[in-house]
């Protein structure tokens, strides 16, 4: 909607928003459910004000890719479901799902957040393989933020199946008590730059109007392990500071609300 | 002998028998079959003298001569624009119907409207095909500038509005907003101030959620008081 578009940018000039929000102001209610899927090894549902995302984790057996034998392996996949937007239809994932689908992976992968080659179970022959799912109940704006929290909580909660010594088949209906070897849990924030000015949290509204925005994944000791740049703004050298600072300041925010629910 | 099958203020379902015998009318969303009045729509049952009428709890806007209604701007043709209405049909706003000023062949219609502009239109006649005529030459109707644009359900647009546009009034009068709601569910706020477009904003998504309700103007009174 242009006329709420030039709205949004008159506004943030001014360090306003549309929804009368703080700047730097997260929507509530921040709430998880875990555990919300049988077949899954781990799952679980965020709500970020009105964005509904859903996180699932698959364990399998697999063989190690020849140039990490002694490693297992994490796949990440979004599907942005058309009942959560008008703007998403079904069939292959569009350049959103792809995008949100990388970031997230790029958070986790990158921060050696799983230790992979705890995964192993032989090596060069046989290795645990994590595959996640995110899926996109409500979009009421701000996927990025939404999905890695869902993703990191789905991973704080998988168990791993039980695995039949003798022959090696997977009984997935039943779980051991076993955790994933998770060494560090990043956290990303999607720094939005609208008007020249900073926010977090956007609305669908918002995310239209953007210049350029930042997402910066970071563990709790503020060690950052992935950046990804999007929009067709440019950013200064001292907007990324800022926005990094931001981020870090949000995500310790976030690393609190994802305490109050996840052991 | 006839008779009313249902309760006032009831919810009735589609096909549900709402009255029997030829002394009641089917109103809004009803229609006769034999002798029998039936529901249309998902809805609340009101009879008004003699016509029967359901007022329907959700459903699409059905575009009807003499609308108001606030549409943007999809496409410039050769004559005019073509305004989408949140309807499943378009709707065409002619050069001619567009302003009281002349407009010459040789001018560039984007400057007058571009693509994604909002405006105040009414619908001057809608065809046996659907297609929709709209004109932008009464008073009240122009292009929107500033402020905020909302989208409610257009079966709530009534309740929006009020009995003789009481609660509308309220709205203004305590947030001190300019408001336009269109039939089709389009709502435009402009204040002095984002905090009270806010307000207003809120208001009527309260009006929204709370539509069944009796005594809903105190409430928002109430509201806009705190």
């Amino acid at each position: 909607m242009i006329v709420n578009k030039e709205t949004i940018m008159e506004l943030a000039a001014q360090g306003k928003r549309l929804d009368g929000r703080q700047m730097t102001e997260y929507r509530q209610p921040i709430s998880m459910d875990l555990e919300i899927s049988w077949t899954a090894e781990g799952s679980a549902k965020v709500t970020l004000g009105e964005t509904v995302i859903m996180a699932g984790v698959k364990l399998s057996l697999e063989k190690p890719y020849n140039d990490t034998p002694d490693q297992g392996g994490i796949m990440i996949n979004a599907e942005l479901t058309p009942m959560s937007s008008s703007e998403y239809e079904s069939g292959p994932p569009g350049i959103k799902a792809i995008e949100l689908a990388r970031v997230i992976d790029r958070g986790i992968r990158e921060a050696k957040a799983i230790d992979m080659k705890q995964l192993c179970v032989t090596p060069g022959e046989k290795a645990w393989f994590v595959s996640i799912d995110i899926i996109s109940i409500n979009d009421a704006g701000n996927l990025f933020d939404a999905s890695g929290l869902a993703v990191l909580a789905a991973l704080k909660s998988t168990r791993f199946p039980v695995v039949d010594p003798v022959t090696g088949s997977i009984n997935y209906k039943e779980k051991t008590d076993k955790k994933l070897p998770l060494l560090k849990e990043p956290i990303s924030v999607t720094v939005y730059k609208i008007n020249g000015q900073l926010l977090v949290d956007p609305s669908p509204q918002e995310e239209k109007s953007y210049q350029a925005r930042l997402t910066v994944a970071s563990d709790k000791n503020a060690i950052i392990s992935a950046m990804q740049k999007g929009g067709e703004g440019p950013l200064t050298s001292e907007e990324i500071t800022q926005m990094v600072d931001l981020a870090l300041e949000k995500g310790e925010f976030l690393r609190g609300e994802l305490n109050k629910f996840v052991k | 002998m006839s008779n009313i099958t249902v309760q006032e203020r009831d919810v009735v379902i589609p096909g549900q028998v709402l009255a029997e015998g030829l002394d009641y009318l089917p109103g809004d969303n009803t229609y006769r079959q034999d002798d029998k009045i039936y529901a249309r729509a998902l809805g609340l049952f009101s009879l008004s003298g003699r016509v029967a009428k359901v007022t329907a709890l959700s459903g699409p806007y059905v575009p009807k001569t003499g609308d108001k209604i606030i549409g943007q701007v999809q496409d410039i043709l050769m004559s005019g624009w073509r305004i989408s209405t949140g309807t499943a049909y378009t709707a065409m706003l002619n050069v001619k119907d567009a302003s009281a000023r002349f407009i010459r062949v040789t001018e560039d219609l984007s400057k007058i409207l571009a693509i994604g502009d909002f405006v105040i239109v009414v619908i001057t006649k809608v065809t046996s095909q659907n297609l929709i005529d709209l004109t932008m030459k009464e008073p009240g109707l122009r292009k929107i500038n500033g402020g905020r644009i909302i989208q409610i359900s257009s079966q709530k647009v009534p309740r929006v509005i009020g009995k003789k546009a009481s609660m509308i009034s309220v709205i203004k009068e305590k947030t001190g907003c300019e408001v336009t709601v269109g039939q089709n569910g389009y709502v435009w706020i402009k204040g002095d101030s984002p905090e009270n477009e806010c307000r207003a904003e809120q208001a009527i998504r309260l009006i929204e959620a709370k539509s069944h309700e009796e005594g809903l103007t105190d409430k928002i009174q109430q509201f806009l008081s705190k």
